[in-house]
């Protein structure tokens, strides 16, 4: 200061007593004096005039009902930003009073951005806790179990940065025909949250992910706090497919650690807890197929015991005098039972002859009793016949129209009759008649 | 559709382990009859097959989920460098 400040009464005169500074010496006097007393101070305003020139960082005034302040953004501090800056909302600044010379202002450098009204992020991150373990999206009921062998992982964080190569790696080494997707998203910043949110829900509409890894590497509690937001505890609460939160480093803790299946104190680790060792899986199979063969070795042992003991038995000492005595009897019936085909063949055979013979007789006897019935009923036929009587001598006399002359009187004298005899007939005229009684007195008729 | 193959892919090596684990320590009580022991040792050598080809089945991929408009595409997942 003294260099800064001369003051030598001695070496001026009067008027010259007064002490004139240049613009730079009495700036730089100020911009010191300011930092000395104010340093880091928080603030609070509502942002106007915001523009961001190519340059990247930030300039606006934050201000309020009766005064104004210059504020200053660095592109460099502009990770993790808790909202988008826009002109008109009302934000909480952390930074550094400090004095722009080249213009005269003074200014606050900005280090940290909140959103005003809303409490320090440690004051929200208790209010949110509370309120979200009142609903109950930390009940260790919640938890779901891990796959002992996931067939297909996801993973939600920035596809740039160490978590993912970590995990990644890690996952590869210990096994190594993994399938694995990716969500790539915001870690930090304006819009984090909802990207990390939306990753968690896809995830699970996709259903093609046994378990997820939700997370990102180390960062200060800014850079974290995505992982604080209610979307994110929500989205990661509802998932069925169960996750594990790997967020930051080991005492880095988060409300979406709370949320999850399974807190992971850092990405390498998740990935670890994900998916046990290839080799583990192999032995402990290897471990279980050796029992199995074991077993079933002793089992066979003790039955090849109790087989050599029951082969001691008489039964199998002499098993073909056993099978002998039983083919002897064998025989004996066989022998028994031929017999009696046999008998009952013969009766059999004797009865079929008896009535055959029986049989024969009975028919022959009728048929000659036949034949002479015949014989005889011929002979009375014969004697019935005209024919026969005529044979015997007799005659039948007809006149010409047919009839048959019974009676004397059937005729008169000079008609014509026929007379009929065994063989042949005889033509005659009537000569005279002489008719008779019926008992054949007078003449004969014929 | 691919969730319920999935699951039960899942289910079927812990489920299948966990069945040969108990097929074993029946076997070992020594107290099972000769048909149940071959019946048994059949299971058992079903399901350590399954669950080797489990271990060995999947090949390694690894995939990018991208936003396309309202779709979600799967495409090859490159590591970027560090940024």
């Amino acid at each position: 200061m003294q260099d800064l400040i001369p003051f030598a009464p001695d070496a001026a005169p009067r008027p010259d007593r007064r002490r004139v500074f240049t613009v730079a010496e009495l700036t730089r006097s100020i911009k010191e004096t300011l930092e000395d007393t104010f340093g880091l101070v928080w603030v609070e305003g509502e942002i106007s005039n915001l523009r961001q020139p190519a340059s990247g960082h930030c300039y606006f005034t934050l201000k309020d009902e009766s005064a104004q302040l210059s504020a200053v953004l660095f592109r460099g501090n502009q990770r993790g930003l808790p909202c988008a800056l826009k002109d008109g909302s009302r934000i909480r600044v952390h930074g550094e009073l400090t004095v722009y010379e080249a213009r005269g202002n003074y200014q606050i450098l900005v280090r940290q951005v909140e959103e005003a009204g809303k409490g320090s992020l440690l004051e929200q991150f208790e209010i949110l806790k509370k309120k979200l373990a009142a609903e109950g999206l930390f009940d260790p009921s919640r938890k779901q179990v891990l796959p002992m062998l996931p067939r297909r992982i996801g993973i939600v964080t920035s596809s740039t940065g160490a978590a993912i190569r970590d995990v990644l790696q890690v996952l590869n080494r210990r096994f190594p025909n993994l399938q694995i997707q990716v969500a790539p998203v915001k870690v930090q910043g304006i819009g984090a949250a909802g990207e990390i949110a939306r990753a968690v829900a896809m995830f699970n509409r996709r259903g093609e992910v046994d378990v997820l890894i939700v997370g990102r590497g180390g960062g200060s509690l800014e850079d974290l706090w995505s992982f604080n937001e209610e979307v994110v505890v929500r989205a990661v609460a509802a998932s069925s497919i169960p996750v594990v939160s790997a967020v930051g480093h080991e005492t880095d803790v988060t409300l979406c650690d709370f949320a999850a299946d399974l807190r992971a104190p850092t990405p390498s680790a998740a990935a670890e807890l994900v998916v046990d060792r290839k080799v583990t899986f192999e032995q402990a199979l290897a471990e279980w197929r050796r029992r199995l063969a074991r077993a079933l070795h002793a089992h066979s042992l003790e039955i090849r015991q109790r087989l050599t003991a029951a082969a001691r038995s008489y039964v199998f000492h002499e098993p073909r005098n056993l099978l002998r005595h039983y083919r002897q009897e064998m025989d004996t019936h066989r022998a028994g039972l031929r017999r009696a085909l046999q008998d009952m063949l013969r009766q059999r055979q004797q009865r079929l002859d008896e009535l055959t013979v029986s049989l024969i007789h009975q028919v022959t006897s009728n048929k000659d009793r036949n034949v002479f019935q015949v014989q005889a009923l011929g002979d009375q036929l014969r004697a019935l016949s005209p024919r026969g009587v005529l044979k015997r001598g007799y005659s039948i006399t007809s006149r010409k129209n047919g009839q048959v002359v019974r009676w004397a009187g059937d005729v008169s004298p000079g008609e014509r009759v026929v007379t009929r005899v065994a063989t042949g007939t005889i033509q005659s005229t009537v000569e005279s008649t002489q008719p008779g009684d019926e008992n054949g007195n007078g003449q004969d008729d014929e | 559709m691919a969730t319920a193959k999935m699951t039960n892919k899942k289910k079927g090596f812990e489920e299948s382990l966990s069945r040969l684990e108990e097929v074993v320590k029946e076997m070992e009580s020594g107290e099972l009859p000769l048909e149940k022991m071959m019946a048994h040792f059949e299971e058992g050598t079903t399901l350590v097959k399954f669950c080797g080809d489990q271990l060995n089945e999947v090949e390694k991929k690894i995939e990018k989920l991208v936003q396309k408009g309202d779709e979600v595409l799967a495409e090859p997942f490159e590591e970027e460098p560090q940024g």
